[in-house]
């Protein structure tokens, strides 16, 4: 039972994810909504899954590597069915399995990571099974820009169009800015989308806050070719909150009661 | 089993015994596939590749990557080996394995040849005196080092029925065969000569080292228990405590560091459950060199005669066990 409206899901999970943190008093609230919408339409438009067998071997496998950005990805996990809101709540206390960087351990997680440069490795080798045992099922990976640091990622970067890696895609949540300063100062990926077509993938550049250009950009019936395919989704760091766009500090800050219901009058604003 | 009662039935490294081990596996368990990261004939995997072609996976020299694919492919059912050099294998990779590998207790077995000194003439930068350390302290880790070429083969087709992740560590030197006719279980130790007086542990290479330092202990009148640790984690502690409550006093020998080794390990245990005199043949803080491997082991305190004198020694211990 797929939400049919990606829009009413973003709302939903926007709103879930800052009132999480907001409660919890987490971090990294601006690479949550930089990639809320992204996640939005997989969860509602994209995906195959099955929120009662989560371990479905048909499963389309979502590999979230930006780990640290955790409350997006329970968020949207939250509104699809994998589990209750109580359960969610449980977030960061004694023994939840909800912990601060994603955790294997929750229903619809396919690995623990916020160890940055982890899960493109992991895909490629979802994505190698699936080749050789002839499935179709698509392993889409979601990467920080600032996590495109980590060397292992252009490992797999080279390994995946040698082994024609067609069945998996990479999202590249480009909010252009990283810990602790924006990707310019730090380390500058420019001109990525020219980096990925030199290293042999069927590069797409869209604006990764349009829901109609996500969906385009992500769904499977339009591969052609061998290549493995990578969506550099442009995004704004705290999108959709006039105070936390763009802002570095929203990387580490949570809102406070005003500023929750500021964000959350906003976000209701947003059709 | 007496000392006279332990046959040599070749030479051959053990290394080999990974190769022939995978090429067997691959015939009986077709869930099992092959990665290397471009150490093919090093690691011996041909004879696996030319049966398999399309269950091995070629890398290429990017070692993480190898630990994360491993990972994937073990998610969907395969039972991935992963071979290349040891310091590749472990400390190259540590985080791969401990996030992606352990964490979540993947079916995926890490395969590193070329440990340890008898690597020889490469030097301290590939000779890794901390591997096993670095393994063992993963939970859910096992942690296999095998003392032979049909050990090793062994130890590669039994940790396919193994669920979760192991460590299997061997090395480059030709090195002689005598467990051909033995049994291997992961997990239980193989007592190789019964004795009174002090139990020697030893794991890899360096258990035909006690075997033959047994022998020449003999000619002494000191009766020596050496035992086969060929799993240091879990450790068979059962088989350990039963010779040292018979002996009391032990030598543990390891091509490896003191520190995070066999020894460390079997500290722990006597220490808690039967506090006992005990001795190391390991090496001791210090890099490895370029050189000729066994004169490496002599140099580094893991000869023959450095099983003999630390006997000696901990026997003085078990007498007079105030140390001067």
């Amino acid at each position: 039972m797929l939400p049919s409206n990606s829009k009413v899901l973003a709302q939903k999970v926007k709103k879930c994810l800052l009132t999480l943190a907001h409660h919890h008093n987490a971090s990294h609230v601006g690479g949550a909504l930089s990639i809320a919408d992204v996640l939005s339409v997989l969860y509602s438009r994209i995906l195959k899954y099955d929120t009662s067998h989560p371990k479905w071997e048909e499963r389309d496998r979502l590999l979230y590597s930006k780990g640290h950005a955790c409350t997006a990805l329970y968020a949207v996990l939250k509104e699809v069915g994998f589990y209750t809101d109580a359960a969610l709540q449980t977030f960061t206390q004694n023994g939840s399995l909800f912990t601060s960087h994603v955790n294997h351990k929750v229903a619809g997680v396919e690995l623990s990571t916020g160890s940055l440069g982890h899960a493109l490795s992991v895909a490629c080798g979802m994505a190698l099974a699936g080749k050789r045992k002839k499935t179709d099922w698509h392993v889409y990976t979601i990467v920080s820009d600032g996590e495109l640091n980590e060397g292992s990622n252009w490992e797999a970067i080279l390994f995946a169009p040698h082994h024609e890696l067609n069945n998996m895609t990479l999202i590249v949540d480009f909010n252009k800015i990283q810990s602790f300063g924006t990707i310019k100062e730090v380390l500058d990926l420019d001109p990525l989308k020219d980096k990925f077509n030199s290293f042999g993938w069927d590069t797409i550049e869209i604006d990764g806050h349009n829901h109609s250009e996500i969906y385009e950009a992500l769904r499977k019936d339009t591969i052609h070719g061998s290549k493995p395919r990578v969506v550099i989704a442009h995004t704004v760091k705290g999108k959709g909150v006039d105070f936390m766009e763009n802002q570095l500090a929203w990387h580490y800050k949570s809102p406070n009661k005003e500023q929750l219901e500021s964000a959350i009058g906003q976000i209701n604003q947003q059709k | 089993m007496k000392l006279q009662e332990i046959t040599v039935t070749g030479k051959k490294a053990t290394r080999d015994g990974f190769g022939d081990g995978l090429a067997a596996v691959g015939q009986t368990n077709s869930k099992v596939v092959a990665l290397c990261a471009d150490l093919v004939g090093s690691l011996k995997m041909d004879a696996f590749i030319k049966a398999f072609p399309q269950r091995f996976v070629q890398v290429g020299i990017a070692e993480a990557n190898m630990m994360g694919i491993a990972a994937g492919l073990a998610t969907a059912g395969k039972i991935p080996y992963t071979g290349t050099f040891a310091n590749f294998s472990t400390g190259r990779v540590y985080d791969q394995i401990r996030q992606s590998i352990a964490y979540s207790h993947k079916n995926v077995k890490i395969c590193a040849s070329h440990a340890g000194l008898t690597l020889g003439e490469d030097g301290a930068t590939h000779q890794i005196l901390e591997d096993i350390g670095l393994m063992k302290m993963l939970p859910g880790m096992t942690v296999i080092n095998p003392c032979d070429y049909a050990q090793t083969k062994a130890a590669t087709i039994a940790i396919a029925e193994h669920y979760g992740p192991v460590y299997l560590r061997f090395g480059r030197p030709s090195w002689p065969i005598f467990t051909t006719n033995l049994p291997f279980e992961i997990g239980k130790a193989l007592p190789l000569t019964t004795g009174s007086d002090v139990t020697i542990l030893a794991t890899g290479h360096l258990v035909w080292n006690a075997l033959e330092a047994a022998k020449r202990l003999g000619l002494e009148g000191i009766s020596c228990e050496v035992i086969n640790i060929h799993t240091i984690k879990p450790l068979d502690t059962a088989t350990i405590l039963d010779s040292v409550s018979k002996t009391r006093c032990v030598v543990t020998a390891e091509e490896h560091q003191r520190n995070g080794g066999l020894g460390d390990s079997v500290a722990q245990l006597l220490s808690r459950k039967m506090p006992t005199p005990m001795e190391y043949v390991a090496v001791n803080d210090s890099f490895g060199e370029s050189g000729d491997p066994m004169e490496l082991l002599d140099k580094y305190g893991l000869g023959v005669k450095d099983v003999v004198i630390a006997v000696q020694n901990v026997l003085k211990r078990k007498k007079s066990p105030v140390l001067v």
